[in-house]
């Protein structure tokens, strides 16, 4: 027997489904845009100040707490929220099912992996002699 | 079962709706996405040089000093902002206000003058630190 069949029409209309979720991605997003208005101002400031900067520069610069602890926060909030579009972009654009799937993977997996090569060299720097 | 040869969305842009301001700037929201997401890795390249060595560091120095190098950080500079001042305009959405089609329009022009002034300031005081 259909499935469909045993639930009342009420219920059908107002039941959330098998999953039970769905606004995660849409509230994610939003909520690591609005981190990334004071996190991306900061650092686009901090990238303007160190110009043209050489390594000391630098290693100076990531060598203090809040810079460095900021700057990882950065690289956290940027490739989550980069992560999240480029999942939309992906499954608005790859119709193909398998290319779609493998796509939105291999995505994932190189964003997690830069965002800890990201923070890694960050805390190498800051706990660095 | 075959689908149905349907247009697609992006590619009913100037062949079925007309082109306007509202739907440019929302595909330019997606564009300067991608473009940042682009310019990551570079970023990501940046902080591990710094943390490797001179020599490593000496490499990534002199990319983004190169004119391609110049010509993208002017690109991600643009992305940003722009990025930024519409991602606002549509938190501001979000929260249910500006729907109103001379409001959409007024923040529009707003996000293209300040993501274009933004840029500007920036990118110039960029190149002044620099020296």
């Amino acid at each position: 027997m259909d499935r469909q069949q045993l639930r009342s029409p009420l219920g059908r209309a107002v039941g959330p489904g098998s999953a039970k979720e769905g606004v995660e991605h849409w509230w994610a997003q939003r909520v690591t845009a609005v981190a990334l208005i004071l996190l991306g101002l900061w650092f686009a400031a901090s990238l303007v100040a160190l110009a043209g900067a050489d390594r000391a520069q630098v290693l100076r610069w990531l060598h203090e707490p809040l810079p460095a602890i900021l700057t990882i926060l950065t690289v956290i909030a940027l490739f989550y929220h980069g992560a999240l579009g480029l999942q939309v972009v992906i499954e608005d654009y790859v119709h193909s099912e398998w290319l779609k799937i493998s796509s939105l993977v291999v995505m994932r997996l190189v964003s997690v992996a830069l965002a800890v090569a990201g923070i890694f060299a960050v805390l190498r720097i800051a706990f660095g002699g | 079962m075959t689908p149905a040869e349907r247009p697609l969305s992006p590619f009913q842009l100037g062949t079925i709706y007309k082109l306007q301001l509202t739907s440019m700037l929302s595909l330019n929201h997606r564009a300067t996405g991608i473009f940042l997401s682009v310019g990551s890795p570079f970023l990501v390249w940046w902080l591990v040089a710094a943390a490797t060595g001179d020599h490593a560091f000496a490499a990534a120095r002199w990319f983004f000093g190169s004119w391609l190098g110049l010509l993208m950080l002017l690109g991600w500079t643009f992305s940003f902002f722009y990025h930024l001042c519409n991602g606002i305009r549509h938190l501001v959405w979000d929260a249910g206000y500006g729907f109103e089609l001379r409001t959409a329009y007024a923040s529009g022009w707003t996000v293209v003058a300040a993501s274009g002034a933004l840029t500007v300031i920036a990118y110039a005081a960029g190149l002044l630190v620099r020296g």
